[in-house]
């Protein structure tokens, strides 16, 4: 298994063949580091495959964090596997690009895909148990992906190994580096995830609800560190949640995702004060807080599900604002400023859009 | 006086043991005690392996306490005979955390509402029905998908069927543990406003179990901090998080992750050093408690 060590992850490999970018896509040289565009994921199960991630775009700079929330089910998980190729059948990306660093992921081969997992692109994953390898020692796993990325002769991983273990905050960090993964507490799993992550110093760490199943204290020290690091490396960091109060804390922009669509996206003080798409707005309304013992102003009805998405705005059977055209007409990308987008009818297209590329710090 | 009272209830599991090891003793509920008044959602709250799950159990006796009493109108329910436990769970329900997992995938959903009243010999079988039916739209679910089977539902749906099985007996108290945090965020508060809408109409007690203290603070009116088996803080809910007393308390408020991106973030850091574990609960002023 080993899912968790740089490069050492054929079982969850994506089919070469499977990866097939629009003829007509455009490549654009940007600084930054990750630029996702109008990646598409389906899986083929039934007579027609299922869009779990459709038509997605956003980019990510060195350094910043970008919060990608939604609902379970929404895609998030799916657009992190997809851009480090990790899809397994019955799913493939059926579109897009994925520029990382200037360079095209679906063009690489699989054995410098595997260098850019790990030493480019750093992972922790929702569940700790299970992408740990349980019968290797920790200490084991992180020197591993250093042994395997060449940056580590196997006498100096295991001192590189307590190492990280104490920059991710391991208290005795050379007891610690035997245990095994079961020895640890939820919240030392998670840190050693992410010491794994950072063994080979990559510039970008994706971390999927790296804190959903913890405690808020444990939460509070993740993220905390999570902060750290990135001070400490100048890491981008892609987070993935569903909790707002985590994007606040820690996010330097949110997208916000819906029935595989973004359907919003920019800094996160715009965002989480002055939401301009319906279900941003409801999301953020239905926290608990305002006047206590009052109705929470939640959002009715449910999330669709992906065989049965509606052919206009996927939102629009649970939005108060619904118009007409709504049910029948997908809506286009719009901006409220350049770096603060969404897609809604509420928010037409202005004629001088800017292109997507030219963001602005 | 109040409709529960639990007095010193102590529930220890013991652990291991094996031929060369002596078996260990994990005092999950470590002599707890707290009163909630009719009417009153009540809340408890902690981090996790704190022992508010077994504390709500053990009430209920889906495990047997080690020691202690759990009065309930007065009577001490540990001492009633399986034959009155058994009626005495027609006035107390739980709800419980995982909506997958807490209904049997087997049965229909008119099935798993009906079942208590099946158990409990109560109404004919059209009678039984029409409760059912009844108890469908109290909950705010479509009569029309009774005959449908749990993984036909979603899991805030889910969440209201388990709630429907709850009411069916009509019940004065309910613990509710964890009933929302397997749900969407946007289908959390959906589930909430039906337990207050409900607590208002069928003049519901809770036990609010949860570990969202966000949510604890909007809806319950007391809350009670547990922290390795034993409360060390409680008290009404404004002044419990406007002035929290014991350590622990406070680096768990400090915790909740705020919306505010500009917010000063005020991390306090928990010093196990910083408190005597065995400290009594003691009267800090208007019926704020706390063992510092
Ligand atoms: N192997 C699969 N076969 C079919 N559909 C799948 C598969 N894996 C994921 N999906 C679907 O893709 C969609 C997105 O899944 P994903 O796991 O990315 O959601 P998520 O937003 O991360 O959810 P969660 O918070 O529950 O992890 C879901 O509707 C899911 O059912
Ligand atoms: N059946 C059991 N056998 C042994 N230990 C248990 C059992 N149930 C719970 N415990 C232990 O009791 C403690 C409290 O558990 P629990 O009440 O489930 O906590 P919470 O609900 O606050 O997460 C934990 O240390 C847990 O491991
Ligand atoms: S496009 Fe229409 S239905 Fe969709 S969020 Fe906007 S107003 Fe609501
Ligand atoms: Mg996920
Ligand atoms: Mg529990």
């Amino acid at each position: 298994m080993a899912g968790a060590t740089c490069g050492d992850a054929e079982s969850r490999e994506l089919k070469a063949e499977s990866w097939e970018p629009k003829a007509e896509s455009h490549t654009t040289v940007t600084d930054h580091l990750l630029s996702v565009r109008n990646l598409t994921t389906v899986f083929d199960v039934g007579p027609r495959p299922l869009v779990a991630v459709d038509d997605v775009s956003f980019d990510l700079a060195r350094g910043e964090t970008l919060g990608l929330v939604g609902e379970s089910g929404s895609g998030k998980s799916v657009t992190a596997f997809s851009i480090l190729r990790l899809l397994q059948s019955p799913g493939r990306v059926a579109g897009g690009q994925v520029i990382f660093n200037g360079r095209d992921l679906a063009a690489l081969p699989e054995r410098e895909m595997r260098q850019v997992r790990g030493a480019g692109i750093g992972f922790v994953f929702q569940e700790p148990m299970a992408a740990l390898n349980p019968v290797l020692r920790v200490g084991t796993q992180i020197a591993e992906s250093l042994i395997v990325h060449g940056l580590a002769t196997r006498r100096e991983a295991r001192t590189r190994a307590v190492d990280l273990l104490r920059a991710v905050r391991i208290t005795d960090p050379e007891a610690r580096v035997d245990d095994y993964p079961h020895q640890l507490s939820g919240g030392m799993r998670q840190r050693v995830m992410l010491a794994v992550a950072l063994a080979c110093r990559p510039p970008l760490v994706t971390a999927d609800e790296p804190t959903t199943a913890l405690d808020v204290t444990v939460q509070a020290q993740i993220l905390e560190l999570l902060r750290d690091m990135q001070r400490e490396f100048n890491l981008a960091l892609l987070l993935i949640t569903h909790d707002l109060g985590v994007i606040a804390e820690t996010a330097d922009r949110v997208a916000v995702m819906y029935a595989g669509r973004l359907v919003e996206q920019g800094p996160v003080r715009d965002i989480l004060r002055a939401p301009a798409h319906p279900y941003t707005q409801g999301l953020l309304a239905s926290i608990p807080g305002a006047r206590a013992g009052s109705r929470l102003q939640a959002i009715e009805g449910v999330v669709p599900s992906l065989t049965s998405v509606p052919p206009g705005c996927a939102f629009a059977p649970r939005c108060a604002h619904r118009m007409d055209v709504c049910d029948t007409v997908m809506p286009p990308e719009s901006w409220i400023t350049p770096d603060h987008r969404v897609r809604c009818h509420l928010h037409p297209a202005p004629t001088d859009a800017p292109a997507s590329e030219s963001r602005t710090h | 006086m109040a409709l529960v009272e639990v007095d010193r209830l102590v529930k220890h599991f013991s652990r291991g043991g094996g031929l060369f090891q002596p078996a260990s003793v994990v005092r999950a509920v470590d002599d707890v005690s707290f009163a909630i008044e009719a009417g009153e959602t009540f809340g408890l709250v902690g981090e996790s392996g704190s022992g508010k799950s077994t504390t709500g159990r053990a009430m209920l006796r889906l495990l047997e306490p080690t020691s202690g009493a759990v009065r309930f109108q007065g009577e001490d329910v540990l001492q009633f005979s399986r034959a009155r436990m058994r009626a005495a769970r027609r006035e107390m329900q739980m709800v419980f955390q995982d909506p997958y997992s807490s209904l049997n995938p087997r049965m229909r959903a008119v099935d798993i509402v009906e079942e208590p009243l099946v158990i409990h010999r109560i109404g004919t079988a059209a009678a039984r029905r029409a409760k059912v039916a009844d108890l469908f739209t109290l909950v705010g679910l479509d009569p029309a998908h009774l005959a449908r089977y749990p993984h036909e539902f979603s899991g805030g749906q889910r969440q209201r069927i388990g709630l429907a099985r709850a009411l069916a007996l009509e019940p004065k108290f309910i613990i509710a543990d964890e009933p929302v945090s397997a749900l969407d965020v946007s289908i959390q508060a959906q589930v909430i406003n039906l337990l207050m809408d409900l607590q208002q109409r069928l003049q519901l007690t809770y036990l609010f179990i949860a570990h969202d203290l966000r949510l604890v603070r909007h809806i319950c009116t007391r809350v009670a901090v547990m922290y390795l088996g034993k409360i060390v803080e409680m008290g009404e809910t404004e002044r419990l998080f406007a002035t929290p007393q014991h350590p622990y308390t406070r680096a768990l408020l400090s915790a909740v992750p705020v919306l505010d991106p500009d917010a000063p973030r005020l991390r306090v850091e928990l010093d196990p050093a910083s408190f005597n574990r065995d400290a009594p609960l003691r009267d800090v002023g208007d019926r704020h408690y706390a063992a510092v």
